[in-house]
């Protein structure tokens, strides 16, 4: 395991990258689903002004 | 050949139901590959005889960089169709690559020069192929800065469409840049007349890993854009049964 980890000695660089990618693609999933998430609560709020001035 | 599919993409109230509905099928098999790329790339691949242990970057940086062309070549072949067709939904997808784009050049980047410290002993160097992969970065920039500064939709579309497809002549820069010039960059791995340049133990790991990236972008991509056009029809009648409320 520890092997492993060390990766031949280039694990300062193997490992930051490998890091440092999969954080990006979790915040690239969050930043969507947030941007999608906003876009239909400001929909229903459109809604519901609508419905209010019917 | 039957182009009736496309027309009907074009409708924002289509889209947005079918896009919806494809997101789990490019998302679980995204998923599935890249944990099957990272158990061969990490695991069952070999050390490469001259770098060792420290190639393995190479599953992260090459989907990275892939990513980081392709998102650029969909946004500005979306911004053509809307530019030419005044499709608006063209026109929400073209604005819903450019931050996924930004953040995949600059984790090409950032693994690159994580990469080039321990192989070429410097993290950066003003070389063709990473040069022209930082004004990628700047293009991207540039037209979020755009869109951002334009208040009117419909401006701001025509005007970011234009940028993105001056910039495409910067796409076979990028490709061809370690062909055209010297460059510390290795060559081409994949893209080669003949075979690739690996053998199948460290090759399939890394097609899986750029399998599952173009997946993932197309999923983050479909979710986004039917945010945008949620934003851009906000006040079309189909939108309380698209999201669920009457």
């Amino acid at each position: 395991m520890m092997h492993w980890l060390n990766m031949g000695g280039y694990w300062p660089f193997v490992w930051p990258s490998y890091l440092l990618t999969l954080a990006v693609l979790a915040l690239n999933v969050y930043l969507a689903r947030r941007s999608l998430a906003a876009a239909k609560r400001e929909a229903r709020r459109r809604l519901q002004l609508q419905r209010g001035a019917t | 050949m039957n182009w009736t599919w496309f027309h009907r993409l074009g409708s924002p109230p289509h889209f947005f139901r079918i896009a919806g509905r494809m997101i789990p099928w490019f998302a679980w098999p995204a998923a599935l590959a890249a944990i099957a790329g990272l158990v061969g790339g990490l695991g069952l691949a070999p050390p490469d005889y001259q770098q060792g242990e420290g190639y393995r970057i190479i599953y992260v940086h090459v989907p990275a960089a892939v990513l980081s062309t392709m998102a650029y070549a969909v946004m500005a072949s979306a911004a053509g169709v809307g530019l030419i067709w005044r499709m608006n939904v063209a026109h929400a997808v073209a604005a819903s690559c450019a931050a996924v784009g930004a953040w995949f050049t600059l984790v090409a980047l950032a693994t690159g020069s994580l990469w080039g410290r321990p192989m070429w002993g410097t993290y950066w160097a003003w070389d063709p192929r990473l040069t022209s992969e930082l004004v990628l970065l700047f293009l991207y920039l540039g037209y979020l800065g755009l869109r951002g500064a334009i208040d009117d939709t419909a401006r701001a579309d025509r005007a970011s469409a234009v940028l993105a497809l001056v910039g495409v002549v910067n796409l076979p820069i990028i490709h061809y840049s370690v062909d055209w010039w010297n460059s510390l960059h290795q060559g081409h791995t994949l893209l080669k007349f003949g075979k690739a340049s690996m053998p199948p133990s460290m090759l399939v790991p890394l097609l899986l890993m750029m399998l599952a990236f173009v997946l993932y972008f197309a999923a983050i991509l479909l979710v986004r854009a039917r945010g945008e056009v949620l934003r851009r029809e906000r006040n079309a009648s189909w939108i309380g049964a698209a999201i669920g409320e009457r």
